[in-house]
């Protein structure tokens, strides 16, 4: 009998703590599966948020240290500067990277570093409980957001890839989502080619992507999939948004 | 050789010659010439200089350089320090070592860029979130740099966390001779904690988060069982014509400067003034200024402050002997004649009591 798919070795066998439906614990099997065929168990390290991701070393079978909130992309840049042959990549949620950690991961996106950013964009603060976060649709409803989310009030949602394709320090950015099976085999790819892109010495990578936050969304778990496509990418467009040539 | 160096260069050097490859740091007055002077010399050394974004960034840079095993140093003052503390505070529960150099201003908020001694709770408190200490060394002189800076890079390898170098603006900036014949790099200590990829051994990971409190309170008390231990064997002070005097200064770093100017002229007229400076200010040395108290029955604690370190003398002497004090808080800087006279006077006020009681 063919095997098509299997446990990937680097994820641990524990349970995910993640809620029904959520995006995380397909990013963190996608992440282990591209480490795994890359063969970069040995070299990989991972700077773990504060935020849903904050766990990470419950569930990789490879290096990780814990940032503290939205430090993620400094905490990167130092491993990257003592360990230039290792694979270095922070995951970083909305909040993390778009609200506390912005300067931190603007900077390093900006200089340049050979790190990757997966930035993990479910439209709230899981952890904390729903509260609006930066990428928060407009009328979006959160516990911050009672009536919804108001321009006036609250500002608009952040375009991370967009604001990061103007920094010359960029060489790979795509937004991906993983609300669908086609959309995860993208978001796969994605994620490998940024890891391929840094240890080919490319430059700052990022990869963003869309994931369901059902719980928070307050909808079901093929509803808050479905509402990725209908209202999420409208404002957040997939695709590449910077391939510098390597 | 000897050569003419301000302090904040010197500490840059006495980094380097310590072994340190990896500096972060964001401009501040008056401590920019220590990142300077590590833009210059990083380069040549095989080193990495970083001009962050911000302190916080800087002391994140700080902890991810540590965690992937290096020797590392941020420094700041004033508001930077400030920015930094969350950073330090995760430094210590994640065990890591790394040295962090406050040149300190006169605040609070934006205050002054002249050197001060204001920050000498949050540097000797913990400073950030949590129940923690970190180790305080306080040089008083720009040669002193070069016992200071190795010192703090081998006990924070030593001890696995953060170590505060608390200087001042006027330290930073002032030039004396200094050389770094003496200066011995510290050992290289065993390292397998750190982050480097699970390469021929398993996956590891460094964090702070721990949900079970039971977990997260025996965390505390193993980090506590690591200051007690640092208490113990760590603190360092240095004793000036303590034998016969009657009158004991309490001072560190540059007040200590300047109040030896002081104890001068008063040993001129006779008067028995002595001095302890602590170089540790945390761990403080309680001990020998309770062995002090045994036959002495006056300190007088001068600071460049409006009275922080006094609570620790008051802390040490619990109770016994008389404690008097003198700060300028802001970043003002008495002349030693100016100590002199205040001391005077207190020295005088003590003699005239009859209610001192004889140890
Ligand atoms: C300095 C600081 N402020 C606030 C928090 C609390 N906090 C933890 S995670 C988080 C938000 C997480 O949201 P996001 O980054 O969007 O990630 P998600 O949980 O949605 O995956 C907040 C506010 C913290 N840990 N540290």
């Amino acid at each position: 009998m063919k095997t098509v798919y299997a446990r990937p070795k680097l994820l641990k066998e524990a349970d995910f703590h993640y809620c029904p439906g959520c995006g995380h614990g397909i990013i963190n099997r996608l992440l282990m599966e591209v480490i795994e065929e890359m063969d970069l168990q040995g070299d990989a390290i991972c700077v773990a948020p504060a935020g849903c991701g904050m766990l990470l070393y419950n569930y990789f079978e490879i290096d990780v240290i814990e940032s503290a909130h939205g430090r993620g992309a400094a905490v990167a840049t130092g491993i990257k500067r003592v360990r230039p042959q290792n694979l270095v990549f922070s995951y970083q949620g909305d909040g993390d990277l778009a609200a506390i950690g912005t300067a931190e991961g603007f900077h390093a996106a900006n200089r340049g570093e050979n790190i990757t950013v997966i930035f993990v964009n479910n439209g709230v603060y899981g952890m904390t409980g729903g509260q609006m976060a930066p990428t928060t649709l407009l009328d979006q409803v959160t516990t911050t957001t009672p009536t919804g989310r108001d321009a006036g009030l609250a500002g608009h949602p952040v375009r991370i890839c967009e604001v990061f394709s103007q920094l010359d320090g960029t060489s790979y950015l795509e937004r991906v989502a993983v609300n669908r099976p086609a959309a995860v085999v993208k978001a796969k790819k994605a994620i490998k080619k940024a890891f391929q892109r840094q240890v080919d010495g490319a430059g700052f990578s990022l990869v963003e992507i869309l994931s369901p936050c059902p719980v928070n969304w307050k909808m079901g778990t093929l509803e808050a999939c479905e509402w990725i496509d209908e209202v999420m990418v409208a404002h957040f467009p997939l695709g590449v948004f910077k391939e510098v040539p390597c | 050789m000897r050569q003419l160096m301000s302090g904040n260069a010197a500490l840059g050097e006495a980094a380097v010659l310590s072994g340190c490859t990896h500096y972060f740091g964001y401009p501040i007055t008056p401590q920019n010439e220590i990142t300077e002077y590590m833009a210059r010399r990083m380069p040549g050394a095989g080193g990495v200089f970083i001009q962050s974004e911000s302190e916080i960034a800087a002391i994140n840079m700080v902890l991810g350089a540590s965690a992937a095993g290096a020797r590392t140093m941020t420094s700041s003052s004033g508001p930077g320090m400030s920015l930094k503390q969350e950073g330090i505070s995760y430094l210590v529960a994640d065990e890591l070592p790394a040295v962090i150099v406050n040149m300190v201003r006169g605040g609070p908020g934006m205050g002054s860029i002249a050197g001060a001694q204001s920050d000498y709770f949050q540097a000797t408190r913990g400073g950030g979130h949590g129940d923690y200490r970190t180790v305080v060394l306080a040089p008083a002189s720009v040669q002193e740099l070069t016992e200071v800076v190795p010192m703090a890079f081998d006990l924070a390898d030593k001890y696995r966390s953060p170590v505060i170098i608390l200087g001042d603006g006027i330290l930073g900036q002032m030039m004396e001779p200094v050389d770094f014949d003496g200066l011995v790099r510290p050992p290289d200590y065993d390292k397998s904690w750190a982050l480097t990829g699970a390469k021929g051994r398993p996956a590891q990971s460094i964090y702070s988060l721990i949900f079970d409190v039971k977990l997260q309170e025996e965390k505390n008390w193993k980090l506590q069982r690591k200051f007690r231990l640092i208490e113990q064997d760590e603190v360092r002070y240095e004793t000036y014509l303590v034998d016969d005097a009657e009158m004991i200064v309490v001072a560190y770093g540059i007040g200590a400067r300047i109040a030896r100017g002081a104890i001068k002229r008063l040993r001129d007229e006779g008067k028995k003034v002595g001095m302890i400076r602590p170089i540790t200010l945390w761990p403080f040395p309680m001990k020998a200024l309770r062995e002090l108290a045994k036959s002495v029955t006056d300190f007088f604690v001068f600071e460049l402050s409006a009275g922080q370190m006094v609570e620790d003398v008051r802390l040490a002497l619990e109770g016994e002997g008389h404690i008097h004090f003198y700060g300028r808080p802001g970043g003002v800087v008495p002349m030693p004649v100016e100590l002199y006279r205040i001391i005077s006077r207190h020295y005088y006020q003590a003699h005239a009591d009859g209610d001192r009681k004889q140890p």
